[in-house]
């Protein structure tokens, strides 16, 4: 609906791609490991490859929690949208069809956080 | 010349009438619509203002005389609070937290409101609310006032309240309170008397106001009592208010009625997505606990709320949707949020630490659905590590809800367990929520929130450091030029409540306060 | 049928308007809290200047309340005489 105003409201939306100065948003969240509050937000350029996200990315925001170590990333379960999703980790994020602002999700099968909270 | 014999003093209703309406005039000269410009486009129709009446029935007169003498009151307790040095006399430094919070979170909304009303004080035609709107705009930059001026008190001893406002604008959880008043002050008059006036005032305030104030008094805070007590005996007057608009726009005629719905529903749910933080305040910032967020939630919204849309379903209001979410959230929404907070405080104007083994047992009491199951394993992590000296600081900036920009933090209805994630597209953009209910506020009105201001945005735009900041120079470290933006010192504002300056000043000017040095 | 409520601060002013209150409203219940009180009743419920009065022994104004007022519910009728909270359902 539009929103009820006293003239035109059209406005520009804050957070177009054009103001990330090259890099595109990329939200991730780990399920079941809720330790972490919340999935983080990165800007990433879209030529990055997905790989190097997995590498270099995750082990500094999620590292501290102990089930990071032992992750085996050729069972993670991922997710797009809330959809189930296949990462190819050699390509980059445009090749795999990550645009702007999307949200992936992964779950490792087996680790289920702190004492089997999903903490 | 016969003398006219004096009139009986009048009744307090005839006093009413001829103190409000009998101030206001019909224009001759100028056009209704020219004068009143922001009355009609929300849609709302209004036959006749003089249906209106205020159940206090409080004249100007009145008004100041009362305010004067809550005045009086408020600054003698100040300043005799101030005097004795009424800080040491709190239960724990930890509690001045919450006072952190309230002035940077919470006072300037204050002020916001005094401009919101001031505006919809001039926008009504009717005498009658523009005289309440005043008085209400008035009380407003009181409590601004007199919040600035019982806290500074705390700024003389203690860190992060030294720059509330600059805070207010710029910190990143403090855009949660401040894009929601600047939501209400951006709708139309009606929209934001239904917004501030009845969903928050009527509905929501007393959670803020009356346990946490009951709680401040608890802990020895008598500047936050008498401050919070003395803006609560406005707001007493403000629900009144809001609740007598919600009455007046529903008679005057059937068509307002889904409008008015529609609003309530908005409301309820963006205010009690404000009252996050202070869920977590009554559970966790307050040493000595006077009821939990659960038990406040039940007396103020569920029994006294619940007696409110009962009484309004005779005009066809029923109770907002997302009563029943919120039903569901009362177990994890205190401790969802301070493990956010937790998360996150390396970048907070307060301190934050991990509830005792005593609070622990307390929250087990309070919550016993959720709080072992879900939150001790993570607590009791968080407390093994950081006493390892391996204390948790969430690095990484989280993703935000586009409606009320609170990280995505909430699980879903019905399972802890998992984050609840929503989005839209919309004109090619992709939107995220934390609810069905700030997805549906969006949906809405698309148009308005595309421009909001997310502070994990505007970082990684690079707007959120100093002027002059270059950030492709190498080393850089982003976190502390943001605390540098944020005028924020880092391991002074900041970082865990144990081994703080606060920690140690307070418990060595306790000592001296008790003993011969 | 739902409940109606009044919150005072608990100090030397509120004491006699307390009193009176609990003495007009049989069913009201009195829920101390610090440094505060809340008066729930069921349905309705009367604040009397007369009664206020007698206690006080002094004029009271009905308008005085609202320098010790924290809270209320319900729909407001005020007169010189009597301040009441009802619901209508």
């Amino acid at each position: 609906m539009a929103v009820a105003a006293i003239g035109k409201y059209e406005f520009a939306p804050a957070d177009a791609i054009d103001k990330f100065h090259g890099a595109q948003l990329l939200y991730i969240g780990w399920e079941d490991h809720l330790l972490f509050c919340a999935p983080f937000a990165f800007p990433f350029p879209p030529s990055m490859p997905f790989g190097a996200i997995v590498e270099q990315v995750l082990p500094g925001a999620f590292g501290y929690h102990p089930d990071f170590a032992r992750i085996d990333w050729s069972k993670a379960e991922w997710l797009k949208s809330g959809k189930p999703w296949t990462p190819e980790f050699s390509k980059s994020l445009e090749e795999n069809g990550l645009r702007h602002k999307d949200v992936i999700r992964f779950r490792t099968p087996g680790l289920t956080g702190i004492k089997g909270s999903c903490s | 010349m016969d003398m006219q014999a004096s009139k009986k003093k009048l009744g307090l209703k005839e006093r009413y009438q001829v103190m409000t309406r009998g101030l206001d005039w019909t224009p001759s000269y100028q056009k209704m619509e020219d004068i009143y410009p922001y009355v009609a486009y929300e849609g709302i129709k209004i036959h006749d203002w003089d249906k209106w009446e205020d159940p206090f029935r409080l004249t100007m007169d009145a008004y100041w005389k009362y305010q004067a003498e809550k005045e009086r009151k408020l600054y003698a307790i100040i300043d005799a609070y101030a005097q004795n040095n009424g800080h040491l006399g709190v239960t724990d430094a930890r509690y001045i937290n919450t006072v952190k919070l309230f002035i940077s979170g919470i006072s300037p909304l204050e002020y916001v409101a005094h401009r919101g009303f001031t505006h919809v004080g001039r926008q009504f035609p009717g005498a009658g609310p523009r005289v309440a709107c005043l008085m209400q705009s008035l009380d407003e930059i009181r409590h601004a006032q007199t919040q600035v001026h019982s806290i500074s008190n705390y700024n003389k001893y203690y860190n992060g309240v030294h720059d509330f406002h600059h805070a207010h604008d710029r910190i990143w959880f403090l855009s949660v309170p401040k894009s929601f008043f600047d939501d209400a002050i951006t709708a139309g008059p009606f929209e934001f008397m239904v917004a501030i006036g009845f969903s928050f005032e009527y509905v929501l305030t007393n959670l803020l106001f009356v346990p946490f104030v009951s709680g401040a008094a608890y802990n020895g805070d008598m500047g936050t009592m008498t401050f919070g007590f003395s803006a609560q005996s406005d707001e007493a007057r403000h629900m009144t208010l809001g609740l007598e608009v919600i009455k007046f726009i529903l008679e005057q005629d059937p068509d307002n009625l889904p409008i008015v719905q529609r609003w309530i529903d908005k409301w309820t749910w963006r205010g009690y997505r404000v009252l996050t933080l202070v869920a977590m305040m009554m559970d966790y910032m307050l040493p000595k606990r006077t009821m939990s967020w659960k038990e406040a939630w039940e007396v103020y919204f569920e029994e006294n709320g619940g007696a409110l849309f009962k009484d309004l379903a005779r005009y066809g209001i029923t109770m907002p949707k997302c009563a029943e979410q919120i039903a569901l959230e009362k177990d994890h929404l205190s401790h969802q949020a301070w493990s956010t907070f937790y998360n996150y405080g390396a970048a907070t104007n307060f301190h934050t630490w991990m509830p005792d083994e005593d609070e622990m047992a307390w929250l087990t009491a309070k919550y016993p659905e959720s709080f072992d199951k879900h939150y001790r394993p993570r607590y009791e992590y968080w407390r093994e590590q950081a006493a390892k000296g391996n204390r948790f600081y969430n690095k990484t900036l989280p993703m935000l809800c586009q409606t009320c920009q609170i990280p995505l933090v909430f699980t879903e209805p019905g399972d802890p367990t998992k984050i609840c994630y929503r989005e839209v597209d919309f004109k090619d953009e992709k939107y995220h929520f934390c609810s069905d209910h700030c997805k549906a506020i969006f949906e809405h009105e698309p148009e308005k929130y595309v421009q909001a201001w997310m502070p994990v945005h505007q970082i990684y735009q690079g707007n959120c450091f100093p002027e002059g900041t270059d950030p492709t120079v190498e080393g850089f470290d982003p976190l502390a030029a943001v605390l540098k933006y944020y005028h924020l010192e880092h391991g002074r504002d900041n970082l865990d409540f144990e081994g703080s300056e606060d920690q140690k000043n307070f418990d060595e000017w306790r000592g001296m306060a008790t003993k011969n040095v | 049928m739902s409940t109606v409520f009044i919150a005072l601060q608990t100090n030397e002013d509120t004491r006699p308007i307390i009193e009176a209150i609990v003495a007009d409203n049989p069913h009201a219940r009195l829920n101390e809290q610090p440094a505060m009180v809340k008066i729930d009743a069921e349905g309705k419920l009367v604040v009397r200047r007369s009664s206020i009065e007698e206690l006080l022994g002094r004029d009271f104004d009905l308008q005085e309340l609202h320098i010790n007022l924290i809270s209320l519910s319900g729909n407001i009728d005020e007169s010189d005489d009597e301040l009441t909270l009802s619901w209508n359902a």
